[in-house]
C-alpha cells in the first residue's frame, strides 16, 4: 500500500483552516447512531472521548487503570506549551512550529506540526475555562516559564504538577459526560486486540482485569491514544504498566508502525540505585530554568567524590567543569533532552561520574538561590551580603517553584538538594515513534485512530520539553473531532456494528489461545525476569549509542530470549481472575516483538539524528550528523515476524522551513 | 534487613480473608515499599505460590493508584507521600510490618490489597466539572485575572490524587476531604462559580448514597493526606452546602 499523508494543498498556515471547511459533517441526529471506541484516557484519549461524546457520538472509553484518572499523562510536570506570547518576547506560531520542527531534527511531518502549534493558544483557553489552576502572577495572569531548546517563555504551568492539573481536566470533562451516560466507561480493562471487518476497524476484544472475562466491544471507529512504548526498556519514567500492546495488536492488523527507533532520553533523572530498581523517576526539565548542571573538572576529584572524601559542595567553581554552558553557550544548560543527555553519558564514560556507579553528575542550585535570595533582599530592603539570610530567601523562591520536586528528590535519594546538589541521570521516557498516521491522524487501516504519544507524527527525533501535553490535547480536544468526522460521514446508514461475526469469533480466539498458552506454560521464571533482560539488551545496545554490531547483535538476541520467553515464563493463577501477572505476560509479549523491530529500525537508519544515535554518524565534535537521503519516515509493515516487517517510506518535505544543521551553539 | 510482614489475603470479593505471614530476608534500605513486595512477590511465584495483589501504576506519588494500610497507617508511616514514595530505610531489621486494604464500606476489596474506589469516579460524574464545551471557542485565557491568592489555593485543593488514603483513615470512612478539594477548587474560581450551587448539593447528595461516613472533624484525614489537603477545604465545602441549601 502507497502511503498518502493527504496533507491538504495550500500554504502551510491555511491548511488546517481550508481542511476544516471542506470536510463532510456529520448532523446532530446521526452522530447518536454512531458509536466509537476511544482506548486510553491520558490527555489525548480522555480529550478525545469527552470532546466526541460532547459532539454527540456514543463513546465507550478503556483504560486499565481503576480510574481515567490515573493515566500515566498525570506524571507529566514541567508545563505545556502555547504560542500565545503573553510575554511579549517574540513568539508565535511561528516560531513554535520552527522550534518544534527544529527540535526534531527535521524528521517530523512539517503540516501537522504547523497544526499543532495553530491550534496550541486554544489548548490554554479552553484548559482554562475548565477550572485548571495554572500558576499565575500577582496581577492574576498567567506565568510562563522557559523549556529546553527555545529562546521563549512559553511554557503554561502548575507547579511540578501539570500534567496532573490538565488531566484532570479532561478528566472532568469525561465526567460530564459519563453522568450524562454520553461515555460508556469500562475502568480496569485492557485491550488485546483491534477487530477489522471489510478493512475497516470495527471493535476491539478486551479483557476485564477483575474477571477475566474476555468481552466484545463494537464501534465504527476505534481511536488509540494508549502511549508510549518505554517500558521496552523495563526502566524508565513509565508508570509500570504503560505497555504497547494496543498499538502492537493494532499493527499486527495491518497498522505501520513509523520510527520505532525514536526514543527519548531524558537527561535529568534520579539514578539507578539498584538491582531491585522498578522504575525511574524523572526531574522536570523546568529544574534547568535554575539549576547547573556539572562534573567535576579532574579525574581525580571525582573519584574522591566517587569514595566518598569529598563534597561536590566543598569543590571550587574553577574545579567544576559546567560541560553544558561551556559546550552551547547560546542555549547553555537549556540545551534540548537529546543534547543533554548525550553530554552526561559523554563525561560519564570519561571517568567523570560523581555517584558508586559512575552513572550521575550534578544538577546545583546554589547559584540560583544566591541569586533569587539577593533578589528578594533587595525587594525586602533586607541585607543582601547577609549569605545566611539570602539563602534562606533564595530557598523559599527555590521552594514555591519546585517544592513537589525537591520533596520527591529527598523521599528517593535521602539527601536535601537545598543543601547539596541533585545527582541526576539520562533515562528512557518518550517514545516519538508510533502508529503511522496521515494528516487526518488516521493509521493506514481505514477507521483506526492513533493519537498523542501513540502516533509518530509531531515530533520527529526529538521531543522538545511540554510538547507532549500539547500535542496530545490538540489531537483529542481539537484535531480529530473534526478529522474523524470527515471519515464518519459514511458511516450514518451502516447502523449497529454485530459482533456476533466470524472477525470478532477469529480475534477472540487469537486472544485465547495466548492467554491459555501462558496459564498453561508452568515455566521457570517469572515475567519480570524476562521482562529485564530484554530491558537489558535494549539499553546496553539500543539505548542512548547505538552502532551496527550492536544492534545486529541485538537483534539475535532478542529473537532468542522471545523463544525462550514463550516457552519458559511462568503465570501462576488462572484465567478467569484478577490476576496481575497474566497481565504483565501479555504486554511483555508484546514488548518482546516491538524490542525487535525497534533494533531492526535503528539498524537501517544510517545516520544520527535527534534521539537516535549512530556511533558510526556523528561530527567531529561528537554531535549527530544527519544525512540527507535519511529524510523520510520509515513506517514497517508487520509480515509474520518482526524481522520480515516491510518499510514503506514517506518522504519528508519542507516547504516552509528551510533545513539546517540543527546547532544549539 | 529481615523482616516479618502479615499481608492481608483475600482471593475475591467474596471471600472473607486473613492475615498470612511472609518472611522477607536482604531487603535493602534504598528499596521503595513497593520494591519490597515486588521481591517478595518474585520469590512467591518462583515458589509456585499466588502472588499479592496490590494497585500501583506511576510509582512516583501521583497518580493515586497504589493505596495499602501499613501498620495502622494509610500510605505507611511517613508524612506527606504515598506508599510507592516510601523507602525501606523508614523501617529496621527484624521488624513486623502489617499490611492492610483500605477498609470503607464503600471501598470493596476485589483482591488481597486491591480495592475498589469507583465510588469517588461516581461522585466526580456527579458535578467535579465545569460545564464547558471543549470546542475551544472559549475567552482569551487572561481575559478574567485571577487573584493569585485565590489561584493557590485552588492548585493546592486540585492535587488531591483520589487515592482515598483519607476514607481509609477516617474512623467514620468520611469522603469530606476528597469531595471538599473538588468543591473548593471550583469554589475559589471564577469559573466555578456560575454552578457551585448545583455542584455543591450534588456531590454531597452522591457522596451520602456511595454509604461513606460523616465528618467529626477528627482531622485525621489531613493528617494523612499526601498531597496535605487542608481542612480548610471542608470548612469551605460546608459553607458552600449551606449557601446552597438556602438557596435551594
Amino acid at each position: 500500500m502507497a502511503l498518502d499523508s493527504k496533507i491538504p494543498k495550500g500554504p502551510i498556515a491555511d491548511k488546517w483552516t481550508n481542511y476544516k471547511n471542506h470536510i463532510n459533517l456529520v448532523n446532530p441526529a446521526n452522530k447518536r447512531n454512531i458509536d466509537i471506541i476511544v482506548v486510553g484516557t491520558g490527555l489525548a484519549g480522555g480529550s478525545a472521548a469527552a470532546t466526541l461524546a460532547e459532539l454527540g457520538y456514543n463513546v465507550k472509553a478503556f483504560c486499565f487503570q481503576d480510574s481515567p484518572r490515573r493515566a500515566h499523562s498525570i506524571a507529566a510536570q514541567g508545563g505545556i506549551n502555547a504560542a500565545k506570547n503573553y510575554q511579549g518576547d517574540g513568539d508565535s506560531t511561528y516560531r513554535l512550529f520552527y522550534d518544534t520542527v527544529k527540535g526534531g531534527d527535521y524528521r517530523s511531518r512539517e503540516a501537522n506540526v504547523y497544526r499543532l502549534a495553530e491550534v496550541s493558544a486554544n489548548i490554554i483557553d479552553q484548559c482554562v475555562a475548565q477550572g485548571v489552576p495554572f500558576a499565575r502572577e500577582y496581577g492574576g495572569l498567567l506565568d510562563n516559564r522557559s523549556f529546553g531548546g527555545v529562546l521563549v517563555s512559553r511554557t503554561f504551568y502548575a507547579a511540578g504538577q501539570t500534567g496532573q492539573q490538565l488531566l484532570l481536566g479532561a478528566y472532568s470533562a469525561m465526567n460530564r459526560q459519563i453522568g450524562r451516560g454520553k461515555i460508556k466507561m469500562y475502568n480496569r480493562h485492557e485491550m488485546l486486540d483491534v477487530v477489522i471487518v471489510d478493512g475497516k476497524a470495527r471493535g476491539i476484544i478486551a479483557r476485564n482485569l477483575v474477571t477475566g472475562e474476555i468481552e466484545r466491544h463494537s464501534a465504527h471507529a476505534v481511536v488509540l491514544g494508549t502511549g508510549g512504548y518505554g517500558n521496552v526498556f523495563f526502566l524508565s519514567t513509565n508508570a509500570m504498566g504503560s505497555n504497547v500492546t494496543a498499538a502492537w495488536k493494532a499493527h499486527k492488523r495491518g497498522a505501520y508502525f513509523a520510527n520505532p527507533c525514536y526514543t527519548q532520553i531524558h537527561p535529568t533523572c534520579i539514578p539507578v540505585s539498584g538491582d531491585h530498581q522498578s522504575k525511574l523517576t524523572l526531574m522536570s526539565e523546568s529544574l534547568r530554568n535554575d539549576g547547573r548542571i556539572w562534573v567535576p573538572k579532574k579525574l581525580e576529584d571525582a573519584q574522591a567524590i566517587r569514595d566518598g572524601k569529598l563534597k561536590p559542595t566543598d569543590l571550587k567553581a574553577e574545579d567544576r567543569d559546567y560541560y553544558l554552558e561551556r559546550r552551547y553557550p547560546a542555549f547553555g544548560n537549556l540545551v534540548p533532552r537529546d543534547v543533554a543527555s548525550r553530554a552526561a553519558k559523554e563525561r560519564c564514560d570519561a571517568g567523570f561520574g560523581v555517584n558508586k556507579t559512575g552513572e550521575a553528575v550534578y544538577l546545583d542550585f546554589a547559584s540560583a538561590i544566591e541569586r533569587y535570595g539577593k533578589e528578594q533582599a533587595r525587594i525586602k530592603h533586607l541585607d543582601e551580603n547577609d549569605a545566611v539570610l539570602v539563602k534562606k530567601l533564595g530557598e523559599e523562591v527555590i521552594k514555591n517553584k519546585y517544592g513537589n520536586l525537591f520533596q520527591m528528590y529527598e523521599k528517593i535519594v535521602d539527601q536535601d538538594p537545598y543543601k547539596t546538589p541533585m545527582m541526576i541521570y539520562p533515562a528512557v521516557h518518550y517514545t516519538m515513534g508510533g502508529l503511522w498516521v496521515d494528516y487526518n491522524l488516521m493509521t493506514n487501516v481505514q477507521g483506526l485512530y492513533a493519537i498523542g504519544e501513540a502516533n509518530f507524527s509531531d515530533h520527529g527525533a526529538n521531543r522538545l520539553g511540554a510538547s507532549a501535553l500539547m500535542q496530545g490535547l490538540a489531537d483529542g480536544y481539537f484535531v480529530l473531532p473534526y478529522t474523524i468526522g470527515d471519515y464518519l460521514a459514511n458511516d450514518i446508514r451502516t447502523g449497529k456494528i454485530p459482533t456476533n461475526t466470524k472477525e470478532f469469533d477469529q480475534a477472540e480466539k487469537n486472544v485465547m489461545d495466548t492467554i491459555n498458552h501462558f496459564i498453561n506454560n508452568n515455566g521457570e521464571h517469572s515475567v519480570d525476569y524476562y521482562h529485564k533482560k530484554l530491558g537489558k539488551i535494549m539499553w546496553d545496545k539500543v539505548g542512548m549509542a547505538r552502532n551496527k554490531q550492536g544492534l545486529t547483535e541485538a537483534i539475535s538476541e532478542i529473537k532468542a530470549l522471545r523463544k525462550e520467553y514463550w516457552n519458559n515464563v511462568r503465570v501462576p493463577g488462572t484465567a478467569n481472575e484478577y490476576n496481575e501477572e497474566l497481565a504483565k505476560a501479555i504486554r511483555v509479549a508484546d514488548f518482546m516483538e516491538l524490542g525487535e523491530l525497534f533494533a531492526k529500525d535503528a539498524l537501517h537508519r544510517e545516520e544520527s539524528c535527534g534521539g537516535h544515535f549512530r556511533e558510526e554518524y556523528q561530527t567531529d565534535e561528537g554531535e549527530t550528523l544527519r544525512r540527507p537521503e535519511f529524510q523520510y519516515v520509515a513506517a514497517w509493515e508487520y509480515k509474520g515476524e518482526p524481522s520480515d516487517a516491510v518499510m514503506h517510506k514517506e518522504d519528508l518535505v519542507y516547504e516552509s522551513i528551510e533545513v539546517k544543521e540543527r546547532s544549539y551553539k | 534487613m529481615n523482616l516479618t510482614l502479615k499481608i492481608w489475603r483475600q482471593k475475591n470479593a467474596a471471600d472473607k480473608g486473613k492475615l498470612v505471614d511472609y518472611q522477607i530476608s536482604d531487603v535493602s534500605p534504598d528499596m521503595s515499599f513497593l520494591e519490597m513486595l515486588d521481591v517478595l512477590n518474585e520469590q512467591l511465584i518462583n515458589k509456585g505460590e499466588s502472588p499479592v495483589a496490590f494497585d500501583h501504576d506511576c510509582r512516583e506519588g501521583i497518580c493515586g493508584m497504589c493505596s495499602l494500610y501499613i501498620n495502622g497507617e494509610a500510605h505507611g508511616p511517613d508524612r506527606g507521600i504515598t506508599t510507592c514514595q516510601l523507602h525501606m530505610r523508614k523501617f529496621k531489621d527484624g521488624d513486623t510490618i502489617y499490611i492492610e486494604p483500605f477498609r470503607a464500606n464503600a471501598f470493596p476489596v476485589i483482591r488481597d490489597l486491591v480495592v475498589d474506589r469507583s465510588a469517588f469516579d461516581r461522585i466526580q460524574h456527579a458535578g467535579g466539572f465545569i460545564s464547558v464545551n471543549t470546542s475551544g471557542n472559549t475567552i482569551d485565557a487572561n481575559a478574567i485575572p485571577i487573584n493569585k491568592h485565590d489561584a493557590d489555593k485552588a492548585f493546592e485543593a486540585a492535587t488531591c490524587i483520589g487515592c482515598g488514603a483519607c476514607v481509609a483513615t477516617c474512623k467514620n470512612s468520611s469522603a469530606m476531604l476528597f469531595v471538599s478539594a473538588k468543591v473548593s477548587q471550583f469554589a475559589l474560581l471564577p469559573q466555578g462559580k456560575v454552578e457551585a450551587t448545583d455542584r455543591v448539593l450534588n456531590m454531597v447528595k452522591q457522596m451520602d448514597e456511595e454509604g461513606f461516613g460523616n465528618c467529626t472533624n477528627t482531622g485525621a484525614c489531613e493528617v494523612e493526606c499526601p498531597k496535605g489537603i487542608s481542612l480548610e477545604n471542608i470548612a469551605r465545602m460546608n459553607r458552600e452546602y449551606l449557601k446552597a441549601s438556602l438557596k435551594g
